[in-house]
């Protein structure tokens, strides 16, 4: 195979690449001319002959999730950006659009002229202040050239876009929460049928796609389906920006094709493992996905290959971990996110967060009982597909997973009475006032921890 | 019924009305200006009082408890009186592997306990313990008003807060100096943009 040429990132060396000039003096804007000479049908036929899959974690088709999208219903079709980025150890958007925020813009165009959208909107992450500001930037100069505005690139076709900050919630960047939120209301999911492509914002037909996802477009159309379709694997065309944090001597984002190795990934590119420690465990798609081990590496990184190791690519967000952390601990922290996050419209996800979060809690600090790492691989499996949307699945995640491949590590902290590690809570608060604090707690007499797993089953 | 904390209003009059009516205008749905004319509401008062609650409502044809229940769900609206600046220390694990725990509760140490969830006695600053901020390279991350920092110590943790004692606000990775609380709501609001707005003071 040809040495890979970076796709997505290529501007990213170029501080003045943000700016319009620079992208159109870098072929930018090109994929949206080729794409305002078709129809758009046409459009939507070209990106679903690419292969491009979702990057938001799903990997649902975007091309057939285009054509879902009803032209005769007398209702406008929306599309709306997912710029929520929050999912831990991701952060492939932010860069994104920091980096190269027309490649981004010009994807969402070409996506809105392929389902006849006349209103786009970018669901920014509420913290991203600085990002979002670079983004609005963009925007306004895409209007400023006429690429936004009454006359799309000179064109008959019309496009707004909008953007719409989000204020601190995890749960918005699930899709149908998202669209709450951009409703005016609570984030919280909705039960589906109906889909968002049949009914989404304001009832109406609505594209939801990931940032990632859309940056892709641009280059489909500029260079052609086939071209596309020639990188990656089969099944998981085209390039991908895999976000790789923890204990890896170069963290960052790296541009790969779909299905490059983890090893490659994380011991060649970003590095290996800092300080000539061992790798523990990892996660192929941030805290959601189940984790895997050192045994795994050679897992090719596309939506089907992690599928059969076991887990999930999600958003190709690989958190790192050594010898030297405790896989209790960093379950127990994830477990805690999902607790905080959860936005308690289901009971399972609710209470199974929260009590699943003080269960790990008492095993790292120490006071757990032996049958206590059953019972919380049981809470965490009581969530499992019992919800509206998927965050209570993923909660699950990092408790399974590391109880199946370190019940060990579990079975030491009992058998110790401390975390084997010296972490000792470091992580559920400071190690002496989390004791404390489990200590005293009324409600963690083991009664109550029973009675609940009785409720949930 | 109102119960949380309040100002006497009108908040939004004036310039800030009609701020508001250009906000609404946005959407297809005036709807969905409720959580942008909130932010406007913070970035006229520093934090979103009842009255606040109360003029969105009356703005948006709503019930105060529409809002209210709306407002409740987000974190980076206040109902409480906030620092100006909003000091976010990220301890999920990606941030906790490399110190992001350990920087939380220097914070903690330097700024009180009741600064989590409250404010300093000078009404400066907000300690939030915060989840993954998107930027897990540049572990561990802190934050002023959503303004991030990249791989920070504990020197220069105390650095940042003395900054803003001082009135001298550091710089930030990205973005330039971080606007105190009204001007970041001002942005989130949709109206200006980081950095430019940066100690306009809203």
């Amino acid at each position: 195979m040809a040495e890979f040429e970076p796709i997505l990132t290529a501007r990213w060396g170029d501080p003045e690449a943000p700016g319009i000039d620079r992208y159109l003096a870098t072929g930018g804007y090109q994929g949206l001319k080729r794409a305002l000479g078709m129809s758009p049908p046409d459009v939507i036929e070209e990106v679903k002959s690419s292969g491009l899959r979702g990057r938001g974690g799903a990997g649902f088709p975007t091309g057939l999730k285009w054509s879902f999208a009803p032209q005769d219903t007398g209702k406008p079709v929306y599309v709306v950006s997912n710029f929520d980025e929050s999912e831990p150890g991701t952060f492939s958007n932010r860069e994104l659009i920091e980096r190269d925020p027309h490649q981004f813009v010009e994807g969402l165009i070409i996506a809105s002229y392929a389902v006849r959208c006349r209103t786009a909107f970018v669901y920014c992450r509420g913290e991203f202040v600085w990002p979002a500001t670079v983004l609005a930037r963009a925007v306004a100069e895409a209007y400023e050239r006429g690429y936004l505005g009454p006359k799309v690139a000179g064109s008959d076709y019309a496009l707004d876009v909008v953007l719409h900050r989000g204020a601190g919630a995890y749960i918005c960047g699930e899709e149908t929460a998202l669209l709450e939120s951009l409703e005016g209301k609570r984030g919280q999911p909705r039960l589906r049928p109906p889909f968002p492509a049949v009914e989404g914002l304001y009832a109406s037909p609505t594209v939801i796609n990931n940032v990632e996802t859309l940056s892709n477009v641009p280059h489909i159309l500029a260079r052609g389906a086939e071209w596309y379709a020639s990188i990656g694997t089969e099944k998981s065309t085209g390039p991908a920006i895999y976000s790789i944090s923890g204990k890896v001597a170069r963290p960052g984002n790296y541009e790969a094709p779909m299905g490059t190795t983890a090893r490659e990934l994380i011991e060649g590119r970003a590095g290996g493992i800092a300080g000539g420690r061992r790798i523990k465990a990892w996660t192929p798609g941030g805290s959601s996905t189940p984790l895997l081990t050192a045994d795994h590496l050679d897992t090719p990184m596309d939506f089907d290959s992690v599928s059969a190791a076991g887990s999930l690519l999600g958003t190709k967000a690989m958190i790192v971990l050594d010898d030297t952390d405790c896989v209790v601990d960093t379950a127990r922290r994830f477990t805690g996110f999902y607790a905080h996050e959860s936005c308690g419209k289901c009971t399972n996800c609710r209470e199974g967060t929260w009590w699943a979060s003080r269960i790990l809690g008492r095993i790292e600090s120490g006071l757990g009982r032996p049958e206590d790492i059953d019972l919380v691989d049981q809470v965490a499996s009581n969530m499992l597909f019992r919800s509206f949307c998927a965050l209570a699945d993923g909660a699950a995640s990092p408790v399974n997973s590391s109880i199946k491949f370190f019940r060990d590590e579990y079975e030491e902290h009992v058998r110790l009475g401390r975390c084997p590690l010296g972490k000792g809570g470091v992580g559920a608060a400071p190690a002496s006032s989390a004791e404390a604090r489990v200590r005293k707690d009324p409600d963690d007499e083991p009664r109550a921890t029973v009675s609940v797993t009785e409720v949930l089953e | 019924m109102t119960t949380g904390p309040d100002v006497a209003g009108p908040i939004l009059d004036g310039d800030a009305r009609e701020l508001a009516e250009t906000i609404v205008r946005r959407y297809p749905d005036g709807r969905s200006a409720l959580m942008p004319l909130l932010y406007l509401v913070q970035s006229r008062v520093g934090w979103v009082p009842q009255q606040g609650l109360r003029e969105v409502a009356e703005i948006l044809g709503l019930t105060t408890a529409e809002v209210e229940a709306v407002a409740s769900f987000y974190t980076m609206l206040k109902l409480r009186p906030c620092g100006r600046y909003v000091l976010s220390v990220c301890t999920n694990p990606s941030c906790s592997l490399l110190g992001g725990r350990r920087l939380f509760e220097r914070a903690r140490e330097v700024l009180g306990a009741s600064a989590e969830h409250g404010v300093t006695d000078d009404g400066l600053l907000t300690l939030e313990e915060e989840e993954c901020m998107a930027a897990c390279d540049k572990a561990p991350v802190a934050a002023l008003n959503y303004v991030y920092f990249d791989r920070v110590t504990e020197e220069g943790l105390e650095a940042m807060i003395d900054g803003v004692r001082r009135g001298e606000v550091p710089e930030a990775a990205r973005g330039g100096v971080p606007g105190d609380l009204r001007a970041v709501s001002r942005v989130l609001a949709g109206l200006g943009a980081q950095a430019e707005e940066a100690g306009a003071g809203g």
